[in-house]
Order: structure tokens, then sequence, then C-alpha cells
């Protein structure tokens, strides 16, 4: 790397390696050396709110502020003037295959539900069998192991995978390596829309990777759920007479249930936000558009900043219920302990 | 004592700081920097470096080159951001244009040497870099389209003969697919700008077929999608791809998964897969990168697209990398200025793959037979057109990207696909 760039502006430099640290730790003092100035009573009341102020001023700064002035746009055209929900109409014309709808489809029926599904089970699956046997840890590791890929990386590796060849040539990818030695036509995964132009096949294409990206994510979180199990439970259940798959299904499950919830809400959101995979596997085409994606195609390659926001404001909008539903769910975890 | 050897350690990382402030400061040269963003990597960006060479060490002065296949949105980002780099050389003149209209991008006219580029190059490149009056884009290396590539033995072998008018080339693909062989290689694939191999079809049948004033309106705007001419070019096209297509190697399914510089390699399998690939000038780099024996004229050798309207014959679509300046420093004039001149353009064309659009740079400088013909092509076209969907606007050149992708998937959804065309025309021109 050429650190040449960085030396190029000094400034910049030392107001970040000197001023930034100088700047905190004098919030911090002298915050402190105010609320000791105030009588007892009131401390508990301001003391907070001065630990809390930073965190409050960049959340209000570079998500709050933001996001107002997106709904904003989103009612005007690309030179400011108000031009009430159309660009909503624009976004949301012409279904089932205009505008945003195939975006919409895909984000909030095929990855939303298989995205989750794939993961959750797969994790779940995972967590559980792998309870059982000694060489548990090193297994983990290697499962968790995609987590550490940044997507672009992974997108490009499962584009090698998805590799076609025409029939009668060396299948260089790993599937279709596969797919033509059982006597079968090579498919293009990421190209074909089966069934029926309804692209449903493509976009499981591009949902398994993503899902063997995040599956260790999952499997972690589910198998520490898992280890919180009191041993004495499952015994009883045990003697009782229980075989394991009713242990599972009637003990482990219902108690692992408000982590499972957790980890899927959390996966729905991120289901809702997918665009890495997307972009560097299909760039939206053959019908395989999401939401996210889309957003930003209208925004830097069609210099749409209107059109841009309304998605983004859909994709809120696709998200908010879930986020309540997230909070919600944490705060009875919290009651229940 | 944890604190004192943290406090010793911090004192030590701050002194080898401002250590390396010192002396990057100090070793910095008078003659300045200059950051370039480019779409060329690899092998193309080995030759622009071999460009730049004999400038950076006549001026001492220091490039920072940067690339990205998705050079639009990058720009578009570093633009907004205040943070342009100071020269970038974009392969389509659409997202310029829109900066160049925003007041983004530097007008040219008292910046460089319009003396010594007026009298080197023909107006129509001039006229092209320029809007609203100003000049803001110029060319430094250019490709000829429509050239349709063959391997000149297996053409020997089955004794066909290089078609010299559309129906020829017609009865050529039936001829050859009568063999059991497909006729064409078409790759389609191409990050986010996928698609546009066939828009190169397109645009050269539109041209040669329904002449250069449906052209410039189907550029404009003007000329509906759903109009007879434009509906004839796909149609046209169709029949070339063949029902289904049947006349590609490897089908829809290859043409879509291929990645555009892969598509003409499958002509030198043995046996051949396909015998003719449709492709710029430019093309000739990435069959000797995957051969690397392959010799021109002996190995490969093209012959432009067949005329389709002999009222239109001799009609041409061609393309280049427009250079513009965002930001107005004596480095980035001066390369500006290097840049036009034959010498520098000379460089690369040597080494193979480009056509320099200034007329001092030498004949003899093109590497091999092939490229001089396209240059003299170039040189002798009667009607000369720019890359189509490289003039329009950002929204309808993604669409129409698209629709050969949709056509491509499905032939028989035409009329669906011209009529959002028309849709995205009747907002993008806005």
């Amino acid at each position: 790397m050429d650190f040449g760039v960085l030396l190029s502006d000094l400034p910049t430099l030392v107001v970040v390696i000197v001023g930034v640290p100088i700047v905190l730790a004098a919030y911090i003092v002298g915050g402190e050396f105010v609320v000791r100035r105030l009588p007892d009573k009131n401390r508990p009341q301001v003391r907070p709110w001065i630990w809390v102020g930073p965190a409050i001023f960049l959340v209000a700064a570079i998500l709050f502020i933001p996001a107002i002035f997106t709904v904003i746009q989103s009612f005007q055209d690309n030179h400011g003037n108000f031009v009430g929900l159309q660009n909503y109409a624009n976004q949301l014309a012409d279904f089932p295959s205009g505008g945003a709808w195939i975006a919409i489809r895909n984000n909030i029926i095929i990855w939303l539900i298989f995205y989750t599904l794939f993961v959750l089970a797969f994790g779940l699956a995972l967590a559980v069998l792998f309870d059982r046997v000694s060489y548990e840890t090193v297994v983990k590791s290697l499962i968790f192991m995609p987590m550490a890929i940044s997507s672009v990386a992974l997108g490009v590796i499962w584009k090698f995978m998805f590799w076609y060849q025409p029939p009668g040539s060396p299948q260089t990818g790993t599937l279709n390596a596969i797919v033509t030695s059982l006597h079968h036509e090579p498919v293009a995964w990421l190209q074909d829309q089966w069934p029926n132009g309804l692209a449903v096949l493509n976009n499981l294409a591009l949902i398994g990777a993503a899902t063997w990206g995040i599956t260790g994510f999952a499997m972690v979180i589910l198998s520490a759920a898992l280890k919180g199990i009191p041993g004495e439970l499952l015994e009883a259940a045990r003697v009782d007479g229980a075989g394991e798959l009713t242990v599972f299904r009637r003990v482990i499950f219902p108690l692992m249930m408000p982590t499972i919830v957790v980890v899927g809400t959390t996966l729905v959101i991120f289901a809702l936000k997918a665009f890495d995979v997307v972009y560097v596997m299909t760039n939206g085409n053959y019908n395989t558009d999401v939401l996210a994606f889309r957003m930003y195609n209208l925004l830097y390659l069609s210099h749409n900043p209107a059109g841009a926001s309304a998605v983004a404001i859909i994709l809120l909008i696709a998200v908010v219920p879930v986020l309540i539903f997230n909070l919600r769910q944490f705060r009875a975890v919290e009651a229940r302990r | 004592m944890q604190s004192s050897s943290l406090i010793r350690a911090l004192t030590v990382a701050m002194a080898a700081v401002f250590t390396a402030v010192a002396c990057g400061t100090s070793s910095t040269g008078n003659a300045g920097s200059i950051k370039i963003l480019a779409a060329w990597s690899g092998q193309e960006q080995a030759s622009f470096f071999a460009v730049l060479k004999p400038w950076e060490d006549k001026t001492g002065i220091k490039v920072n080159y940067e690339y990205s296949r998705d050079l639009d949105a990058l720009l578009t980002t570093r633009v907004g951001a205040g943070n342009p780099p100071d020269l970038t050389a974009a392969p389509s003149p659409t997202t310029l244009t829109n900066f160049a209209k925003q007041g983004k991008v530097i007008a040219l006219d008292d910046k460089i040497d319009i003396a010594s580029l007026k009298s080197n190059y023909a107006q129509s490149w001039i006229d092209l870099g320029t809007i609203n009056g100003k000049l803001y884009q110029t060319y430094s290396w250019v490709a000829v389209k429509g050239l349709i590539w063959y391997d000149p033995k297996n053409f020997q072998a089955k004794s066909y003969n290089v078609p010299s008018n559309w129906q020829s080339l017609l009865d050529l693909q039936t001829t050859i697919k009568a063999s059991g062989v497909t006729p064409w290689c078409i790759a389609l694939e191409s990050g986010s700008a996928s698609g546009w191999p066939g828009s190169d079809w397109l645009k050269e049948i539109v041209l040669s077929q329904s002449g250069p004033a449906v052209y410039d309106g189907w550029v404009a705007g003007t000329q509906k999608w759903t109009s007879p001419e434009i509906k004839s070019a796909f149609t046209t096209w169709g029949q070339v791809l063949g029902p289904n297509d049947s006349n590609v190697y490897g089908g829809k399914q290859f043409m879509l998964a291929t990645n555009f510089g892969d598509g003409g390699t499958h002509m030198f399998d043995n046996p051949p897969k396909c015998y003719m690939h449709n492709q710029a000038s430019f093309i000739t780099t990435f069959f000797t990168s995957a051969v690397p024996s392959l010799q021109p004229v002996t190995d490969f050798n093209f012959f432009p697209l067949p005329d389709i309207t002999a009222q239109y014959a001799g009609a041409h679509v061609v393309a280049g990398d427009s250079w513009s300046m965002f930001r107005d420093t004596p480095q980035a004039r001066s390369l500006m200025n290097y840049l036009i001149t034959a010498d520098a353009q000379a460089i690369w064309v040597k080494r193979g793959g480009k056509i320099s659009p200034n007329k001092q740079t030498p004949l003899d400088a093109y590497p091999d037979a092939l490229t001089k013909e396209s240059a003299q092509i170039l040189v002798a076209t009667k009607i000369a057109k720019y890359d189509a969907t490289d003039q329009m606007p950002a929204d309808m050149r993604a669409a129409a990207w698209k629709a050969v992708l949709d056509f491509v998937g499905d032939q028989s959804k035409l009329d669906s696909i011209l009529k959002t065309l028309d849709g995205v025309q009747a907002t993008a021109y806005k």
C-alpha cells in the first residue's frame, strides 16, 4: 500500500490521531466536572445523558436526520419540486413485472422465507447434532469459517461453483460437474429462470450462496442457547421414557424458542437488506433484483435520487414491523430472566 | 508499571508516526502527482502504464492510478463527496455528459492545446466531446465495432467464403448449421454492463439497415423502440440467433453465463464450436491471452459486418474511451495535452488492440496487418456513427442492455420488451 496518500493530508491525520481522543477526554472530564457541581438529587438525572449524549448525537447525525431527508426527497422530483406520491407510483407501477415489483417479490417472498428458513434449519440441525460429538469445536470452527469471508469474495467463489459450460464441454463449475456426472444436462444456475420465467431457481442459487456464508453465525448462537439448557431437564425427560426426538421436540425446541425467534428476526432483516451477493453474482439481471440493489442502481447509475429514496422508504416500511417485533422479543427475553 | 509501559509504547508509536510524516514530506518531489480513474485492468492497465512512462520520466509527476469496472458508481460517489479524481477515462461518454451538464467537469477549451487537437483530429471526434458549444472530452484510443472475427483455417477447411452481402451471411450460417456446428459464438456477461455486446449487434443493424437519420433519432430518444425500424433490427438479429438461439454455441445459457471476452475463443477449439464472432477491434487481446499461440491473419481475421441496405453501404459504428478533467491542475493539463499526441497514442497502438484517432499516428505503428486494416476502415468509413447506447441517458442504456438479455432469453417476448423500452424512453430523456 502507498502510505503517501495518508501523508498528503497532514492536518487531517493529526486531527484524527491527536484531536479526537483529546476532545473525547475533555468531554468526559468536563461533563463529570459539571455533574459534580450539581446538587446530589439531580445528579442521577443528568449523568446518563452526559454519557449517552455522543451516541445520540451520532445516531441523529448519521441515521435519523438523513432518514428524514430521505422521506422528504421521496416526495420530490430530482429538482426538489414536490410531486406527492409520484415516485412511489413509478416504483409500484405495472404489477407484477414493472417498477420495483420484481425486487419486492424477491425480497419479501423468496429471500425472506427461504433465506431465513434455510439458515435457521441448517443452524439448528448443526448445533443440535454437533452437540453430541467429541470433535464439536473443530467442526463448529469449520462451519463458522465462511463468516470470515467478505461477501464479495463469497459471491466470486460461488460464481465459480455455479459456472456453466455447454453440454459436451468439460464442466469447470463444481455443481455442474456433479449434475453432469449424474447424466443430467448442465444447468445455468444463475441465469435459468426456472420454472417458466418465474426465476425461482436462480434466486435460490443466490440464497444458497448467502446461506453458506451466514449459517455459522446462526449455529454458534443457537449452540450457545442449547448449552444453556440444564442437563437435569434432559435427563429427567429421558428417565421418564422420552425418546431423543421427543426430547428435542418437547424439551429442547421450546426452551430454545426465544433464541430461535431472535436469530430468525435478525435473519429476516439480513434478507431484506440483501445486496452484495446479488451485485456480484447476477447484477440483478434475470429477475433476481432486490430492493437494496435497485436503490443503488437508481441512485448511482440512473442518477435518480428521488426514485432511490422511494425505494429506500419502501424497504424501511418492510423492515419496521420486523424491527418492532424484534424489540418486543428482546424485551420478553429480558423480562423472563 | 503496566500504565507506564503503555505510555512508553504510545510515545514510541507517536514518534514513529511523526518521523514517517517528516520523511514523507521531504521525499515528495516538487513535480506533484495526479489521480487517474479508469476502467482498464490487467493487460490494458499495463499498456496504459507504458503510455504514461515517458511522460512520468520527463515531468517527474507521480501517477496514482485507480480502476473500477463499476466506474459510473464510483465516480458518482467521488464527485458527490467532493473528492473526484483529477482525470478519468470512461468507457462511455454518458456518465461524463451528466457531470458536464451539472458543471462538475471542467471545460477544456482554454485548458489544453486546442490548435493541435483541431489539426490532428477529425471534426467528428471533437464534436463528440462537445456539449453546449464547449469541449469536455477528448479521445485517445478508439475501436471500430461490427467486425466479424473468424478463423481462416477453419473457413478454408470447409471451403466457406467470406460473405460479401447480408444474404450470403445468412446463407453461410445456414450451411454451417447444416453441417452440425453452431455458426456463432456470442457472450453477453459483463458485470453491471451485461448485455452490451448484443446491443452492439442492434446498433450496427439499425445503422446499416435503416440509415443514419433513424440512428440519430434513436440516440436522441425521438425514434420509438416500438417503431418498425428498431423492431426490425431486433428481428434481424433474431434471424442471426436462430429460433430459440439455436445458431449460437451453447444457446442462451452460454450467451448469458459467459463473459464477453471468453465467448470468441471457442472458435479456436478443436474441433471448432463456432465459426464467427462479432466484436470490436479490441477483442484480439482476449484471443491471444486465451490462446497465446494464435497469430493474426493466419489464425484469426475479420470481415466487416456486411451491408444490409445498399443505400447505407460503408456505415460503421465506432467507440472509444473518453478523457475528461475534474480538477484543473498543471499536472492534469500536462497529461491531457500528452494524451492527445500521436506519440502517446502510438505506444498503446503498438501493443495492440487499439486504434488512434490522431491523424499523425503512422500506419506503421499498428503491430499487425489486422489492426492496420481496422484503422484503415475507420479512416475510410463513409458513415461513422458513435456507439448509440453509450450516448443515451444512463437509464435508457441500462434498459437497452437488459432488453438484450430478455430478448435472448425469450425472443417471442419482443413486443413487450420494446414496450417497456418505450416507457423508459419517455422518462429517461427529461
